[in-house]
């Protein structure tokens, strides 16, 4: 105890001086010391003569949650962490401004149509397994396997929202049928992906649903080659992760100078190791080594954000009506 | 009757904690209509926290009675032991009883070697088996702490009227039964309308949707928090109703002995005995062995703002586990039904609603982050408050049966008789509901999430983030310095109340 008061004083950070405040929301991992934040906001500030603030709130969703419920009165300059399944509902909130920036040309396998939303890093869902596991090619293949897989809930994560689109944008009218033949694949359905993935690392299933970046982060990080994601013929559904600034800030040009940062090289080079995504401006040196080993999906699959708004409250119904069977 | 209004405010205060941030969620939106999901994740709710109370209940009794009956060497820990599912942390409690009933697990293995079919943790039965883990110890404890409070000499005098089983059962224990189950049965049902979400990684899935789920949607999803405070509501009303029925069944009382620690006594069945505390002990203590041999070597390389969120574990809990005495020590002593039922509620909240509540609160005037560790300890403290209760009212009734006469005949005044008689009475109670209050709070991931910023993260959290990150292991190193922290704080506490019971005797008689 004696010792974890120090420990404690020497982590309250610095009053800063007067220099100016930019205020931006995010979720709680992207300010962990392993994540992006620490990285990126030495690199802004080296340039902005501002204090970039982070303040973490959940997950995406609770993110979203946090600045409707503060309304205009948050403090928040920028929101960042936000992804393709919540724009609809971000922008509907009437709490954001367009961008108002030139946008760089950007690294995504779909065209980028949107005033008000930046992309920062993007990833494809997939199911990932270790090597010597023979997975299957497609939804219906796994229907008829008995492998084994871990998926999250769609109501309390944004992968397990992500794997609903992914089977609506994939399958359309034969979501229903989809999901009634995975009934007894799956092993159990997790709240968040920790849950899911740490079950899955400790041996409970033969897939788990993550990203096909996944497997860099055990290659890169721990120096193990033992992991893969499988392709399916379908396509994958991608992640977009986006940042916004606030339409009632009252520093607009800092937060647009911070949002152009965001597609520079001072950010992206941070994502790939850090967040483990695909940066959305691949950066001057590439992507980490490593990267270059992971499954390229044939077909990205991303429903428009009006549309996966709607498709997701009957994508969450279908899903419900199969498995409950 | 100053005792008495002392215990009035304070379940006012509890009741403001624990409704008041309902009411501001309420207040902050339109109240959005229940859906027909809604009712069905509320008839499952009931049932599942029904099913749970009973079982872990009636097979804690079977375990509470071999305890009371035997003394032997490591019988502390044994029931030390029995608090360690309870103060465990959500996720690491369901990777331990995956290590051991997994189908990778070490069950399946011995299983699989002698030939035998493999069980599955996934399901119902998954459901089942986390409810016993996590609720059975709990009752076990409970209803020992009632066996304990049996007064030696009417054992001795049962023994020398040559009263046998039978009759030893239907005098003494049942009546015991009669006083301690109602209380630990609403006590693990309440527990289970809101901490389900634990067993739900296990059987989770549209089958297994409770109200804390839909919660969770209505508010994260659909943010609809006006559906999400209603919900909350009849989640807090159930909690209630169950908290009353339980307190509603006559307590007989119980009449004098002389406040000396009951000793064990002998009798048939013990081998019965040490079949049921061996099969009990292993089962509770399989899962924590299996997260310590699997993160303790990850310890020594945990990254320094682990240490700094354990630094801000063990401040939040013990300040928490302060509040949480003086908060039940108030109502137990002072206060009768109305409080204790006030100060029983608070678990029946859901605690995304009381941080959103709170959150709420404090968002036009400060920071959130700077209070975020102050508003954990607060809520930690009110949700530990009905354990707490549970261990100090048979307590404080006990010594005003006991030793209320005599005190009033010697004209003690109330400090006096606070200070010399009653505090020192309750000390083993005291000790267990610290120790619980403390490990609580030290395993408590509830409302920190909304209020933390990278610095003032606690352990719990911190252990999440590394989930987060892919560090599965430094993740479980992490859960197992967290298990010894909690386990630690239980223990001191628990261990200071246990070896003044004796020397509490000596003061009083010394005072008398």
């Amino acid at each position: 105890m004696r010792h974890a008061l120090p420990l404690i004083l020497a982590a309250v950070p610095a009053v800063a001086e007067d220099r100016p405040v930019l205020e931006v929301y995010t979720y709680d991992s992207f300010i962990a010391e392993w994540g992006p934040g620490p990285a990126v906001e030495k690199a802004f500030e080296a340039s902005c003569g501002c204090d970039l603030r982070f303040t973490a709130a959940g997950d995406g969703a609770a993110l979203l949650a946090r600045l409707r419920l503060e309304g205009a009165r948050t403090d928040a300059d920028v929101v960042l962490g936000l992804d393709t399944a919540l724009t609809a509902e971000a922008e509907a909130s009437g709490l954001f401004a367009p961008h108002g920036i030139d946008v760089p040309p950007l690294d995504l396998p779909v065209a980028w149509e949107d005033d008000t939303f930046l992309p920062y890093d993007w990833g494809w869902f997939a199911f990932v397994h270790r090597e010597g596991f023979e997975p299957p090619a497609s939804f219906e293949a796994l229907a008829d396997s008995d492998a084994a897989i871990l998926i999250q809930d769609p109501r309390s994560s944004t992968p397990g929202l992500g794997l609903i689109l992914w089977v609506e944008a994939a399958h359309g009218v034969r979501a229903g049928a989809i999901w009634e033949g995975l009934a007894d694949n799956v092993v159990t359905v997790t709240r968040g992906w920790s849950e899911a993935y740490g079950l899955f690392l400790e041996g409970e299933a033969d897939m788990v649903l993550s990203y096909t970046t996944s497997p860099a982060y055990h290659l890169i990080a721990e120096d193990d080659d033992g992991f893969r994601a499988a392709p399916f013929e379908e396509g994958h559904y991608m992640q977009v992760e986006v940042a916004g600034m606030l339409a009632g800030t009252d520093r607009p040009a800092l937060a647009r100078e911070f949002l152009a940062f965001m597609l520079t090289d001072g950010f992206q080079s941070a994502i790939p190791t850090t967040n483990w995504m695909y940066p959305a401006v691949i950066p001057e040196d590439g992507l980490p080594e490593g990267f270059d080993t992971l499954v390229t999906p044939s077909t990205s699959l991303l429903l428009p954000p009006g549309e996966a708004r709607d498709r997701a409250e009957e994508g969450i119904a279908t899903w419900r009506d199969a498995l409950s069977r | 009757m100053a005792g008495r209004a002392l215990a009035l405010i304070t379940a006012a205060a509890v009741a403001a904690l624990a409704l008041g941030p309902l009411l501001v969620v309420a207040g902050s939106a339109d109240a959005g209509a229940m859906r027909p999901a809604d009712w069905a994740a509320l008839r499952f709710t009931l049932v599942q926290a029904a099913l749970s109370a009973a079982i872990s209940c009636l097979l804690a009794v079977p375990v509470a009675r071999a305890l009371a009956r035997r003394a032997f060497p490591g019988r502390g820990v044994v029931v030390a032991l029995m608090t360690a599912p309870f103060i465990l942390p959500v996720i690491v409690a369901v990777l331990g009883l995956v290590a051991v009933f997994g189908r990778a697990g070490a069950a399946n293995a011995v299983l699989g070697w002698v030939g035998l079919p493999p069980v599955s943790i996934y399901g119902l039965s998954g459901v089942v088996t986390a409810h016993v883990f996590f609720n059975l110890p709990l009752a076990a404890r409970l209803i020992l702490a009632g066996w304990e409070a049996v007064p030696a000499e009417r054992l001795r005098l049962a023994a020398s009227l040559g009263a046998g089983p039978w009759a030893t059962f239907r005098l003494i224990e049942w009546p015991l039964l009669r006083t301690v189950l109602p209380g630990a049965l609403a006590v693990v049902f309440v527990i289970c309308l809101t901490s389900f979400a634990v067993a739900l990684t296990l059987g989770g899935g549209p089958r297994a949707t409770t109200v804390e789920l839909a919660i969770y949607e209505a508010f994260l999803f659909d943010f609809d928090t006006g559906r999400a405070a209603r919900l909350a509501l009849i989640q807090a009303a159930l909690g209630l109703g169950a908290v009353g029925l339980g307190l509603l069944v006559p307590m007989p009382r119980l009449a004098g002995g002389l406040g000396r620690a009951p000793r064990r006594w002998g009798g048939g069945g013990k081998a019965l005995d040490a079949v049921l505390i061996a099969l009990a002990a292993l089962f509770v203590a399989a899962p924590v062995v299996a997260v310590v041999l699997r993160g303790a070597v990850h310890v020594a390389a945990l990254p320094p703002s682990v240490w700094v969120a354990a630094g801000n574990s063990l401040l939040t809990a013990a300040a928490s586990a302060a509040l949480c005495l003086l908060l039940a020590l108030a109502i137990a002593i002072g206060g009768g039904r109305l409080e204790e039922g006030v100060g029983t509620t608070a678990i029946a909240i859901s605690p995304l609603v009381i941080g959103t509540g709170l959150f709420l609160a404090v968002i036009p005037f400060v920071d959130p982050a700077e209070l975020a560790l102050p508003v954990t300890g607060m809520v930690n403290a009110v949700m530990a408050l009905p354990f707490a209760l549970r261990f100090l009212v048979p307590a404080a009734r006990r010594i005003r049966a006991t030793q209320g006469r005599l005190s009033a005949s010697l004209g003690m005044e109330r400090w006096t008789r606070l200070r010399i008689v009653t505090l020192p009475g309750m000390r083993r109670e005291i000790g267990a509901a610290a120790g619980i209050a403390a490990a609580l709070s030290m395993g408590d991931l509830g409302v920190i999430a909304f209020f933390a910023d990278a610095e003032r993260a606690t352990l719990p959290l911190q252990m999440y983030r590394l989930m987060g990150a892919y560090r599965m292991d430094e993740a479980m190193g992490a859960a197992v310095l967290l298990t010894a922290l909690a386990f630690g704080a239980f223990r001191l506490c628990d261990g200071w109340g246990a070896r003044g019971a004796g020397r509490a005797w000596r003061v009083r008689r010394a005072a008398a």
